[in-house]
C-alpha cells in the first residue's frame, strides 16, 4: 500500500510541471505586459524598462521560465499588486474559512447523499427512489448562484434561522450559523451528484454474482449492503467527490460572493477585478496544486477501497 | 410396512415464474423430486431448461423483482422453505443448505480477503470470535487442498486462479457442515484437468461430510463420474428420472437419448456426434403438448395436443415423461 501511494505521488510530479508550464505560457500570452499594467498608462519608457528589469521580464524566455520554476518551488509566488502583501500571506489569511466551507460542504454532500443513494438503489422504483431522483435533478439543475439566493431568501430572510451576511464574530456558534447556508449551498450540489452515482453504482453491484454468493451464505440484508455491496460500489462515488473539487472552486466563487464570505473564491474574484496579475497567477498555481493533490488522494483512496487497483 | 429413509430435501410441484413484458411465465414447471441422504442427484439439460432456477428457488436466491415461486413445496427437515420468512431463510442459507456457483471468477467478493469470506459464514451461523473463525477457515482451505493455506488466507480473490477460487467457494460452502450442497455447474468454467480435480474433491468431501448433493450440469460426462441418480430437465420440467446406470444404458426419453448422442465420447469417433436440431423454447413460447415435440423425431399427433405426465417406465425408480417411446428405451 505504501509503495502504491509513493508511486502515485511520484506520478503527480510530471503533472505538476505540465500545469506550471501551462500557467507560465498562459500568463505570457496575455496581451500587454505586467510592467505596463503595474505602472499604468502614464508610465515613461524609462520607468517601464526599469520595472521590466525588476520583474525579470527583460531576460530571455527560457531564463524567465527557470526563474519562475525556482520561485514556485521555493514558495515565492510574488506580491499582490493591490495589497502589497505576498500571495502566500493573502492565501493564508482566507485559507481557514475556505477549508471550513469545503469540509462542511463535502460532509453535507456525503452524509446526505450516500444513504439516500443506497436507499434509492435498494428500493428501486419505490417512493424513496423517486424522491432521490427529484432531489438530484433539482440539485444538478440549479446553478450555485440561484440556489444560494433561494437559500438566503428562505432561511435567512423569511425564516431568520441564519444570518444573511457572514459575521466575523469569534463566537464559534455564531460562525457555525453563518457557515450553514454557504455550506448547504455547495453541499447540496455535491449531494445531488453523490445520490445519483451511489444509486447507479449500487444497482450495478447488487446484481453481481458475489452478492448472490453472500446471500447464499446467509448474510443478512443490512450486512449485505454495508459489508459487501457498499465498498464495491464506492469507487465511482470517490471519483465524483474528487472531481467535484474542481467544480467546487468555481461554485465557491459564486457562493462566497453571494454570502459575502471571505475565501479563496472571493480572493480570486477580487484579483480578477483589480487586474492583480501576480495574485491571479499565484492563485492559479495554488488551485492547480490543490487539484493535483486531490486527484492523487483520490487515486490512493481507490487503492484503499479495492485491492485490485494496486496491482494493475 | 417398510420404512423409507426420509429425503434430505423434497421438492413437490415446485413452480417458479419469471415476468416478461408484464406477464408471468413458468421457468420451473411443477418439479417434484427427492434428494435422499448421502445421495448425489445430477440435474442435466441444455441452457434454459430451468436447472439453475430450480436450485436458486430452493434457497430462494432469485432476484426479488421479476421472479416468484408460484407454487409447490420445498421440504427440508420438516419445514417448507417456500413459506419461511426471509429471516428464517437466512439461518438456513450457508448453514444447513449451502450452494456453490458456476462462475468462480465473479462469485467471490473482490474487496474481502478469502479468509474473511470463509470466516463470515462461520461467524454468522456459529458465532464465536473472529480468531476462531479464521482458524476454522484455515483448516477448510487446507481441507480443499489449497497449497500453503496460511499465507493465502489473507489474500484477495484476484490473486487466485479459477480452480483455486472454486476451491475457496467449496470451503466457504462447507464452513458450517451443510446437510445439503447445491452445486450449480461448479466445474463448467474450469479447464478439463482442473475440472476432474475439483469433481473428485467434491466427491471426497461429500463422503467425509455426509452430505446430499444436488449437482447441476449440462455435461453428461460429469454426470457419469459423480451422480447416483439423474434428473433430465427440459423446458422447466423433469422429463426423465433414473439411476445413472439405467439412464446411460437405457434412456427412455427421446431428449435424453439425443443428449447422449450429442455427447463426445472417447470410444467413438467424433464425426458421429449428433447435435440436437432446434433449440429450447423461450419461456414465453413453450408448446402446449409435449415441450420437446417440435424437436422430436418420434413425435406423433397426440404429442402436440396432450401434455404427457411423468410416469413410471415399467422399470422401478425410472420415470419418464413420454407416452410414445418408453418401451425398451430409445437408441
Amino acid at each position: 500500500m505504501i509503495s502504491f501511494a509513493c508511486k502515485r505521488l511520484l506520478l503527480a510530479i510530471p503533472t505538476l510541471f505540465v500545469m506550471l508550464t501551462a500557467i507560465f505560457v498562459l500568463v505570457r500570452l496575455v496581451p500587454g505586459d505586467a510592467a505596463s499594467v503595474i505602472l499604468g498608462d502614464q508610465a515613461t519608457e524609462a520607468s517601464l524598462r526599469a520595472m521590466r528589469a525588476r520583474l525579470g521580464l527583460d531576460q530571455p524566455i527560457q531564463v524567465q521560465y527557470l526563474h519562475f520554476l525556482r520561485d514556485v518551488l521555493t514558495g515565492n509566488l510574488g506580491r499582490s499588486l493591490s495589497s502589497g502583501r505576498t500571495v502566500v500571506q493573502e492565501v493564508l489569511l482566507v485559507l481557514p474559512s475556505t477549508i471550513q466551507l469545503t469540509l462542511a460542504a463535502i460532509t453535507i454532500g456525503i452524509v446526505l447523499g450516500l444513504p439516500l443513494g443506497i436507499l434509492a438503489a435498494l428500493g428501486r422504483n419505490s417512493w424513496i427512489d423517486y424522491v432521490s431522483r427529484l432531489v438530484s435533478l433539482v440539485g444538478l439543475s440549479f446553478p450555485a448562484f440561484v440556489s444560494g439566493i433561494l437559500l438566503l431568501i428562505i432561511f435567512a430572510i423569511h425564516l431568520g434561522w441564519f444570518p444573511v451576511l457572514t459575521s466575523d464574530s469569534t463566537d464559534p456558534l455564531e460562525r457555525l450559523r453563518s457557515l450553514a447556508l454557504p455550506a448547504l449551498n455547495l453541499g447540496l450540489i455535491l449531494m445531488a451528484y453523490v445520490v445519483r452515482v451511489t444509486r447507479s453504482s449500487m444497482l450495478g453491484v447488487l446484481g453481481e454474482d458475489y452478492i448472490r454468493t453472500a446471500r447464499a451464505k446467509g448474510v443478512t440484508p443490512m450486512r449485505l449492503v454495508m459489508r459487501h455491496a457498499l465498498r464495491n460500489g464506492l469507487i465511482p462515488v470517490v471519483t465524483v467527490v474528487g472531481l467535484y473539487f474542481g467544480t467546487l472552486i468555481g461554485n465557491s466563487v459564486l457562493t462566497e460572493i453571494i454570502f459575502n464570505r471571505p475565501g479563496l473564491g472571493k480572493l480570486i474574484f477580487g484579483a480578477l477585478n483589480s487586474r492583480d496579475y501576480t495574485l491571479l497567477e499565484g492563485l492559479m498555481i495554488i488551485f492547480a496544486i490543490c487539484v493535483i493533490v486531490v486527484n492523487t488522494l483520490t487515486d490512493i483512496t481507490y487503492g484503499l477501497i479495492d485491492p485490485r487497483v494496486k496491482y494493475k | 410396512m417398510t420404512s423409507f429413509p426420509r429425503p434430505a430435501l423434497d421438492l413437490r410441484n415446485l413452480r417458479t415464474e419469471f415476468r416478461i413484458g408484464g406477464r408471468w411465465y413458468p421457468a420451473v414447471r411443477n418439479v417434484s423430486v427427492s434428494l435422499m441422504p448421502n445421495e448425489t442427484l445430477a440435474v442435466v439439460g441444455e441452457s434454459g431448461s430451468g436447472k439453475s432456477v430450480t436450485a436458486l428457488s430452493i434457497l430462494r436466491l432469485l432476484p426479488h423483482a421479476g421472479a416468484r415461486i408460484q407454487g409447490g413445496e420445498v421440504l427440508f427437515e420438516g419445514q417448507d422453505l417456500v413459506t419461511l420468512s426471509e429471516r428464517d431463510m437466512s439461518t438456513i442459507r450457508g448453514n444447513s443448505i449451502a450452494m456453490i456457483f458456476q462462475e468462480p471468477m465473479t462469485s467471490l467478493n473482490p474487496t474481502m480477503t478469502v479468509g474473511d469470506q470463509i470466516a463470515e459464514a462461520i461467524l454468522i451461523h456459529r458465532g464465536g470470535s473472529r480468531m476462531e473463525a479464521k482458524a476454522k477457515a484455515l483448516r477448510l482451505l487446507d481441507e480443499v487442498k489449497i497449497p500453503s493455506p496460511k499465507s493465502r488466507l489473507d489474500e484477495y480473490p484476484h490473486q487466485f486462479s479459477g480452480g483455486m477460487r472454486q476451491r475457496v467457494m467449496i470451503a466457504m460452502a462447507l464452513a458450517c457442515h451443510p446437510r445439503v450442497l447445491l452445486a450449480d455447474e461448479p466445474t463448467t468454467a474450469l479447464d478439463v484437468t482442473i475440472q476432474a480435480q475439483v469433481l473428485s474433491q467434491l466427491e471426497e468431501l461429500k463422503q467425509a461430510y455426509g452430505m446430499s448433493m444436488l449437482f447441476i450440469t449440462h455435461n453428461l460426462g460429469v454426470v457419469a463420474q459423480i451422480a447416483d441418480r439423474v434428473a433430465v430437465m427440459y423446458a422447466g420440467e423433469i422429463v426423465e428420472l433414473a439411476t445413472v446406470d439405467a439412464l446411460f444404458a437405457k434412456p427412455m426419453h427421446p431428449y435424453t437419448a439425443a443428449l447422449l448422442r450429442a455427447m463426445p465420447r472417447a470410444d467413438r469417433a467424433n464425426e458421429s456426434l449428433e447435435p440436437i436440431p432446434g433449440s429450447v423454447p423461450a419461456l414465453s413460447a413453450v408448446p402446449t403438448g409435449c415441450a420437446y415435440a417440435p424437436r422430436c423425431p418420434f413425435k406423433d399427433r397426440s404429442c402436440t395436443e396432450l401434455h404427457p405426465e411423468l410416469v413410471s417406465s415399467g422399470d422401478p425408480g425410472h420415470l419418464v415423461r413420454c407416452p410414445v417411446r418408453p418401451v425398451g428405451g430409445v437408441h
